[in-house]
């Protein structure tokens, strides 16, 4: 067992603001699988035995311990608990085997929960997603403050989830911070 | 008696302000009192105060024209300090408590500008008096004319400090975007909501109802403007109904994008310090009904710019909506019916009113007088109307007293967002004005023109004028709009008058009549136009500047091409009009940025090392929008280049460590990943073993370097491309063009995973050491080699990936581990090295390494450098195809005497050598004819004790040894300098092996 | 101006990179006789329409897929976008 610490994106306590509270998630494994040429069927199915479904377009399945959702044509990112999947890329590979390249992909990513019923305001000052119109599971991959971020709509219905990148987590942190000052 | 009306000596009964709200305010630093829903000019006006500025050329005294958004002459300064506001008009500032306005553009006072002599210069300051009068002498342009005349002919001025407000941006989606709360935009609104549709509706102004706020008229019996309050309290009540007063639509964008700006905060005094002043949105509408109403349009008359002289509509809606009689005499001047409407509506506020009608049959009024078949033909008064000056129906003058002159010459719809996807206003010759292209017809094989998608128009917007035709049209465009099915919706009764009209433009006679308030054009401005030859509109316009600045000429450019169709004997539709373009009324720069501005105006990207770097107190740089560290100062080092020095001597005496995860990673699997790099690099990538490194060259498909960098192979399937730094995200959307786009069966698949790892590169002889520490398996020489590859575990079993490359030119490991442990890492190897000393070092000592190593950069591949430039001719694989090949064998790229990369040094060991410096021949013209060269990287070199450089030299390879100049004519250097080879330390690469 | 993604449906253009001509995808036969000239006319001699244009748009901010997206470049009107991948599939580029 290895010996070093791994360091939060922030740190930060959770913050709420008016009605709306942003929490700096930093419990989730992520990695990628992205289907090899003529195995998308297999993909499928591994996703669903292990999602219960596979996410179609635009589409999360939240499910536990592992939830997953689309990012492109052929290609997942799958989500789990740090504390049990800590080497979820491995987990992946040994289930997929050659059938999918699996990236791991926890480093990559800052994750921030957002919610409160003024949730969907703060939204319109972030990004560009119908938030109004979408519905839990929905995915959208959208650019807030010029950073590429995922916006999952979670089961509750003042919840999103953001997954921005980690470098920039100080960057999202404040867009969403002075958004939700704004309409507080 | 309402508080505060004591001085409001013009304030009558009646309006939709607050009475029980007094607010006090200031203009030019006179205390003033007004109402709540007054504006800055209907507060000014119920104080008896007429005179709000001055004309921008002239300087001729100045009230406001019109009670909205088109106003050209009441621009006001609001605010002071950093909130200081220029050209902001008083027509539409809704007052608050405490506002602070001065007016602009006065050399003195407001009723004693000093540069009212421009007036009397005025034969002289006739349209295109710059282009003509400023010529000469040529140096006088800048110091003498511009200067004098930026002071003279300005509008208001800017702080010049920073703007302490917030500003936000945002997005919105709806089925149905209505501009415009008047009797059609509330009808269509009332409609869509009903059926249940998603609907936004916005208007400019702070109190939603449009001119039936300023109406005497009645809607099912009721007063107008309740009806309206009734619809506005019906609408917010539903759920699916956005709202937005204080919004102006500001144009129409693609497919059902329109831009909006909202006022939040520019009715209070001071706005909260987190809330936005403005918020930009950008609204999706899949449909969108204009619904923005009409702008009454003035006659050109002598004279006709005093104070006390607006539109009529202007005088009805101060008197009707805010209250105020802005003289108790007034006369109204019209050509048309809806100038008696105004007449009516003063004489029942006990205002008298004479009418002037151009036309010799007139509706009759009982009750005050009405002079059918005359014209004002002249004014009087310095700062302010006090008479005017009649011509009757036989030929006679009189002479009447009034403060006030309402002017009626028809109305224009507002039709600005109709245009904005380039459609063409026709011409209505019944309203004799320019309504909506709104045939379906008028996009033919998709030429320009028409409506932009998806919009309707209804009500004045689209020449309906009467309240009935408005509330009419507003149903049945949201029907429309929604293609809804079932009963059609229930209309109000309303008054459905037709237009009268007699098309009239200007009165003829001496004096000047303006046309263009507000850039001071006038009648005889565009006969001289017209006189020179400027016969097109769009010439007109930029010549007299009619039409202009602010307010975009929304009252003053039909009378303009009235005139002209005149002097050209045409009809107006033959003579044509001019476009309009977004935004609708000015728009603040703040509003534009956002929330992009000062510390936020790019993301900044942290390194994992980050929050140890600056423990360091490492001096940090911006490259793209990452902030690195530059260098590590240490105390007693005095400059940056003692920092530097030292990091590069400890590094290659010792071991250094610098955080490289900046550079761009990208994941390629698959069973083609090899081949697929065989493809995108130019040298071969199908023979590389799989737990080792290679460098490769990207090239574009002309044959010049792209990127450079390395690939591992970490298994057969499996590959790990690095690029630089400012390519990352380029270079990755080049590998996913050849993937999806050429090469679209391959089985590979990209990820970038830059920010998954973070990566330190550990240099120096020592740098095993330290890693030995660190790395759980063997890395000796003979396990782990100059350009192996691993998957390893550090620090008792973490994940990590291992590389034995170097940038630097020593004996060098590359370590990653996932980016959260990258924090923990770094101590770690700062721990393992302290008794080696290690060293961290930035970007400026990695520079220094990699120029003193012959490694090219960003400044070498600078879009001109082909492999060959860079002496890597060979790695061009001409046994494979890969992008760029091809071009790159073409004959231009392939020259002899082409620049080859070299070394450069001076012959004085203490010469500084600049970057960007051009090589020429020892002897010989300096000149671009003779270059030979010149400077890409240059640094000092601690290793070697002298300044050293690269650079691209013609024919460079072979010219090692010879002696040339190098000059920078700019900054004065002149020196010799000697050839030589571009790996000034370690050439033979022993130590990267050892 | 909004582009009909094939998966995902109507996206604002500002979440994707232009790249122009979509001819881009019928890169020459390097091995043939005229591979040069073919490559010359490939990389430089490249239409641009005053009207209907089919053009290559990268969906950076979104799937990472690339489109060929057919536009009036008068109009902006956009009558079809189809993924680059299977108009490179259609035009032969599959192995």
């Amino acid at each position: 067992m290895h010996d070093l610490t791994p360091t939060p994106a922030l740190g930060y306590e959770a913050q709420t603001i008016g009605t709306v509270t942003i929490t700096e998630n930093s419990g989730v494994a992520l990695a990628s699988v992205a289907a090899r040429t003529g195995h998308s069927d297999t993909c499928t199915a591994e996703l669903t035995s292990l999602l219960g479904a596979a996410p179609r377009v635009g589409r999360a399945v939240l499910h536990d311990p592992e939830a997953g959702f689309w990012m492109g044509p052929d290609q997942w990112m799958i989500g789990a608990p740090m504390a049990t999947h800590e080497d979820l890329a491995d987990q992946l590979k040994a289930r997929f085997g050659t059938a999918a390249s699996i990236t791991e992909q926890s480093g990559a990513w800052v994750v921030f929960d957002v919610t409160g019923d003024a949730m969907p305001d703060m939204c319109e000052l972030l990004c560009n997603v119908a938030i109004r119109r979408m519905t839990a599971g929905d995915v959208q991959r959208t650019v807030i403050h010029q950073l590429g971020c995922f916006v999952i709509r979670r089961a509750s219905d003042d919840h999103i989830r953001i997954l921005g990148p980690r470098a920039s987590a100080g960057t999202l942190h404040h867009a969403l911070i002075t958004a939700a000052k704004s309409i507080a | 008696m309402s508080v505060g009306s004591r001085t409001q000596k013009n304030r009558l009964s009646g309006g939709q302000i607050d009475r029980d709200t007094a607010l006090t305010f200031t203009f030019d630093g006179k205390r003033y009192c007004g109402h709540g829903g007054d504006t800055l000019a209907s507060a000014l006006l119920a104080n008896g105060v007429r005179l709000m500025g001055r004309s921008f050329k002239y300087h001729r005294p100045r009230g406001p024209l019109s009670a909205g958004s088109e106003e050209p002459n009441a621009l006001v300064q609001l605010r002071s300090g950093a909130r200081q506001e220029p050209n902001t008009r008083a027509t539409t500032a809704e007052l608050f408590d405490g506002l602070q306005a001065r007016s602009q553009n006065r050399l003195g006072s407001l009723s004693c500008d000093l540069l009212a002599v421009n007036d009397r210069l005025s034969t002289f300051l006739t349209a295109g008096f710059y282009y003509k009068t400023f010529m000469w002498p040529k140096a006088f342009w800048e110091r003498v004319y511009e200067p004098v005349i930026r002071r003279a002919a300005g509008l208001g001025s800017l702080s010049l400090s920073e703007d302490p407000d917030v500003y936000d941006k945002g997005f919105l989606h709806c089925d149905l975007l209505v501009i415009g709360a008047g009797p059609a935009g509330l009808m269509a609104a009332l409609t869509a909501a009903r059926s249940g549709a998603n609907v936004i509706l916005a208007d400019e102004d702070f109190r939603m109802g449009g001119r039936l706020n300023a109406e005497t008229l009645t809607i099912d019996d009721s007063p107008g403007a309740d009806w309206a309050a009734a619809t506005v309290a019906e609408l917010a009540a539903m759920p699916n109904v956005r709202l937005m007063p204080r919004t102006t639509v500001i144009g129409a964008f693609d497919h059902g994008i329109y831009g909006a700006v909202e006022r939040v905060s520019d009715h209070l005094t001071v706005p909260h310090p987190d809330k936005p002043r403005q918020i930009l949105w950008r609204i999706y509408t899949q449909r969108t009904v204009l619904a923005a109403g009409a702008i009454e349009r003035p006659i050109a008359f002598p004279n006709n710019d005093r104070p006390g002289i607006m539109t009529a509509s202007a005088l009805r809606t101060y008197a009707n909506r805010y209250g105020v009689a802005v003289d108790r005499r007034a006369v109204v001047f019209t050509n048309n019916d809806d100038g008696h409407r105004t007449a009516t509506d003063l004489h029942a506020k006990g205002i008298t009113v004479t009418v002037v009608d151009v036309r010799p049959e007139t509706p009759r009024a009982l009750d005050y007088e009405v002079l059918a078949g005359a014209q004002v033909t002249d004014t009087m008064g310095r700062l302010g109307l006090t008479f005017a000056k009649l011509r009757l129906a036989d030929g006679s003058d009189r002479i009447i007293e009034c403060g006030a002159l309402g002017v009626s010459g028809g109305w224009n719809p507002n039709l600005h967002l109709t245009c904005h996807h380039r459609g063409r206003p026709q011409w209505n010759a019944r309203l004799a004005a320019f309504v909506p292209d709104i045939r379906p017809d008028s996009r033919p094989d998709s030429r320009p023109g028409g409506l932009p998608e998806g919009m309707f128009v209804a009500g004045a917007a689209n020449g309906d004028f009467s309240t009935a035709a408005a509330l009419e049209g507003g149903a049945r465009a949201a029907w429309a709009a929604l293609d809804l099915g079932g009963a059609r919706p229930e209309i109000p009764q309303a008054e459905d008058r037709p237009v009268n009209l007699l098309p009239f433009w200007h009165v003829k006679g001496p004096g000047r009549a303006w046309l263009d308030q507000q850039n001071d054009v006038t009648v005889k401005d565009v006969t001289l136009s017209h006189q020179e030859g400027f016969t097109s509109v769009e010439h007109l316009k930029r010549y007299t500047t009619l039409g202009m600045a602010t307010d975009q000429g929304k009252t003053a450019n039909l009378g303009g091409l009235a005139i002209m169709a005149e002097l050209a004997g045409k009809s107006i539709p033959e003579v044509g009009t001019t476009m309009f373009r977004p935004p609708y009324t000015p728009v603040a720069i703040g509003a534009l940025g956002g929330r992009h501005r000062g510390q936020q105006f790019h993301p900044k990207r942290l390194t994992p090392s980050h929050a140890w770097a600056e423990e360091q107190g490492a001096v940090f740089v911006e490259v793209g929008n990452w902030l690195r560290a530059q260098w590590f100062p240490r105390v007693g080092e005095t400059t940056w280049r003692d920092s530097v020095d030292r990091e590069v001597l400890a590094t290659r005496g010792s071991v250094g460590v610098c955080d490289v995860t900046t550079l761009g990673k990208v994941d390629v699997q698959g069973a083609d990943a090899a081949e697929f790099l065989n493809r995108i690099y130019c040298n071969g990538f199908a023979k590389l073993p799989v737990g080792r490194t290679r460098y490769g060259l990207m090239l574009r498909e002309d044959g010049i370097a792209l990127d450079d960098g390395t690939a591992a192979r970490l298994a057969e399937d499996h590959f790990v491309v690095t690029t630089t730094t400012a390519n990352a995200l380029p270079v990755y959307r080049h590998m996913e063009f050849v993937r999806q786009c050429l090469l679209p069966d391959m089985d590979v698949q990209l990820i970038s995973t830059t920010e998954a790892w973070a990566q330190f590169a550990v240099a120096g002889p020592k740098a095993r050491r330290v890693l030995e520490k660190i790395v759980d398996q063997d890395i000796s020489n003979a396990a782990f080699p100059f350009m192996a590859c691993a998957n390893v575990t550090v620090c008792g079993g973490l994940r990590a990936r291992l590389f034995r490359i170097s940038f630097s030119g020593e004996l060098a490991y590359e370590i990653a581990v996932p980016t959260a442990y990258g924090d923990a890492l770094i101590r770690r190897i700062m721990e393992a090295g302290a008794e080696f000393a290690i060293t961290p070092y930035g970007t400026e000592a990695l520079g220094v390494m990699r120029i003193e190593k012959g490694h090219a950069a960003g400044n070498e591949l600078n879009g001109t450098t082909t492999a060959l430039t860079l002496g890597m001719e060979r790695m061009v694989s001409t046994k494979k195809d890969s992008i760029g090949a091809v071009l790159s064998r073409r004959e231009g790229l392939n020259d002899p005497d082409g620049l080859r990369q070299v070394g450069i040094r001076p012959l004085d060991p203490s010469a500084h050598l600049p970057a960007g410096a051009h090589l020429m021949a020892r002897t010989g013209p300096v000149d671009a004819a003779h270059d030979q060269g010149y400077v890409t990287s240059a640094c000092y070199s601690p290793t070697l004790g002298h300044h050293i450089a690269l650079a691209f030299l013609k024919n460079g390879t072979n010219r090692l040894g010879e002696t040339l100049r190098l000059v920078s004519p700019l900054t004065g250097v002149d020196l010799a300098v000697e050839v030589c080879s571009p790996h000034f330390v370690d050439p033979e690469g022993d130590r990267l092996r050892a | 101006m909004i582009i009909d993604h094939p998966l995902l449906g109507p996206r604002d253009s500002s979440e994707f990179t232009y790249m122009g001509d979509a001819a881009l995808i019928d890169r020459p036969d390097p091995e043939a006789e005229d591979a040069a000239q073919a490559f010359y006319e490939y990389a430089y001699l490249r239409d641009n329409p005053a009207g209907w244009h089919r053009e290559l748009w990268f969906h950076e901010a979104g799937d990472r897929s690339w489109l060929v997206v057919t536009r009036n470049t008068l109009t902006h009107e956009i009558s079809k976008v189809e993924l680059a991948r299977d108009v490179a599939r259609s035009r032969g580029r599959s192995r």
